[in-house]
């Protein structure tokens, strides 16, 4: 098996797109073969940007996607047609565990190009906006040679933030008519955002929605506005610098099916790049991802080791007490995993 | 964990009429499959890409145009050619009988009319994928 494995893997290496297909099945189901196959790709991975689209259903992000997509392929002037992968997120059902993935819908234009792969995933019950193999999606693209890997999140609430910890830029999609400007000062998704997008900014109201956030980021920063209103006497950037020191987080407004009409966003979005690069800010947010990632492993074969040390008469034993409230969460935790635990 | 049947459902060729596609994703949906539905007007190019990067375990096509003779055999021979031979492929629509007859000859695991039940498919397409076995015609 581990050489049909390493050929797969080879062929992946290869450019071959059926061999990348079933090894991300194989990823997905977290076979022993898809473990093996990222312990092998995990050396060729870190080149990849990695690019986070969010918001909340029906905000266009698909289609979104599906320009930006086009603009790497078809890139203005001399610059280099980019490999694109996309990976789109749709919710499972909670109770059947179906799922109906639709965005390929709305990514039509990139049919037939081989500088670009897309592939559906569903949550399977994964909470925070992506499925539970999402990262490693990114990472077996990354591994095959893909440029750009663009991560489109389930169409998320006020919550969804897991995509931050995953990708170098993060885009947030809104468009007009989604709130008022308490909506824009909550904590949460808005705040995890890199480029802040008004799609559909030909609809009415589509300026006051960029006002609005753009008010919201302003707040973030009073200070800052203060002085560049009226004591330095300048007009202020419309864009005020955010918690990360030296971006400022652009409010754009876009037309997804419009041509051009991602045109300043896609320019912002390499800006982003550029910025990652420069400030250092691409290997901070790295380390943090590898670090997450590793605390997550940690975590979860400790959890697999005690599952298989603990007697299952005791852990029920325990359970019947914690249901008759004679024991606490904490009580158990201290009988089932006692400090001399050699896990 | 079980594993999940990922079905892709499509609609090759120009008529607007996705209806009986939608109510199939639903079904398969609530019989805990993942659906993959690319909308209207796909070419049988598209069609085979996305079977192939999506790596489904089953392509459903809906054809209510009567041009199934010469859509259904060329995703056939894609799908042949990107190595998914082995993918059980389904076809609904408005397809006459002697015309379904030819369809499962050349290889098609299954044809269904108007009124088929959902549940008959979803039997059909779990035991294709998981006993490898086209319905009995």
């Amino acid at each position: 098996m581990s050489s049909a494995i390493n050929n797969q893997v080879n062929l992946l290496l290869n450019g071959d797109r059926a061999a990348l297909a079933r090894v991300l099945t194989e990823v997905e189901n977290d076979t022993p073969t898809g473990r093996h196959a990222l312990d092998v790709l995990f050396a060729q991975t870190g080149r990849a940007h990695v690019l986070g689209v969010t918001g909340a259903p029906g905000t266009g992000k698909s289609s979104l996607v599906n320009q930006l997509a086009y603009l790497y392929r078809h890139p203005a002037g001399s610059e280099p047609a980019q490999r694109v992968a996309i990976i789109a997120v749709d919710p499972s059902s909670p109770f059947s565990g179906g799922a109906i993935l639709g965005d390929r819908i709305r990514m039509r234009d990139l049919a037939g190009d081989p500088g670009v792969f897309i592939r559906s995933m569903a949550s399977r019950g994964a909470m925070g906006g992506l499925a539970h193999k999402t990262l490693e999606f990114a990472q077996v693209f990354d591994a095959a040679g893909f440029d750009v890997v663009i991560v489109e999140t389930v169409g998320a609430g006020q919550a969804e933030v897991e995509i931050a910890s995953l990708a170098h830029t993060v885009l947030v999609v809104e468009t007009p008519g989604l709130g008022d400007d308490i909506q824009a000062i909550k904590a949460g998704i808005l705040e995890i955002a890199d480029i802040l997008v008004v799609n559909k900014a030909d609809l009415p109201g589509a300026e006051k929605a960029v006002h609005a956030l753009r008010a919201m980021l302003e707040l973030a920063r009073p200070g800052c506005m203060y002085a560049g209103e009226h004591v330095l006497g300048t007009s202020i950037e419309p864009a005020i610098a955010n918690q990360q020191n030296g971006w400022s987080v652009p409010v754009v407004p876009a037309i997804a099916v419009q041509p051009g009409g991602t045109e300043q966003l896609f320019q912002e979005v390499q800006k982003h790049l550029d910025y990652l690069r420069v400030s250092g800010e691409w290997q901070l947010r790295e380390q943090d991802r590898l670090q997450r990632m590793l605390f997550e492993t940690v975590r979860d074969t400790l959890e697999a080791r005690w599952r298989v040390i603990v007697p299952e008469q005791k852990l029920q034993h325990v359970l019947e007490d914690v249901k008759k409230r004679h024991l606490s969460i904490h009580e158990a935790v201290q009988i089932l995993l006692p400090n001399e635990t050699k896990l | 964990m079980e594993r999940k049947i990922r079905v892709l459902i499509a609609k090759p060729g120009l008529d607007g009429h996705d209806r009986g596609a939608k109510v199939v994703a639903r079904a398969l949906r609530d019989a805990g499959m993942e659906v993959i539905y690319t909308g209207l007007r796909q070419t049988a190019e598209m069609i085979a890409d996305a079977a192939l990067q999506e790596d489904v375990d089953a392509v459903g096509l809906s054809i209510l145009s009567g041009a199934h003779m010469s859509l259904v055999p060329r995703v056939l021979e894609l799908l042949r050619q990107n190595g998914q031979e082995t993918v059980p492929v389904f076809v609904g629509g408005i397809i006459p009988e002697a015309d379904a007859k030819k369809l499962l000859e050349t290889g098609v695991c299954a044809v269904y009319g108007p009124g088929a039940p959902t549940s008959k498919t979803i039997e059909d397409i779990r035991q294709a994928v998981e006993g490898k076995a086209c319905p009995a015609q």
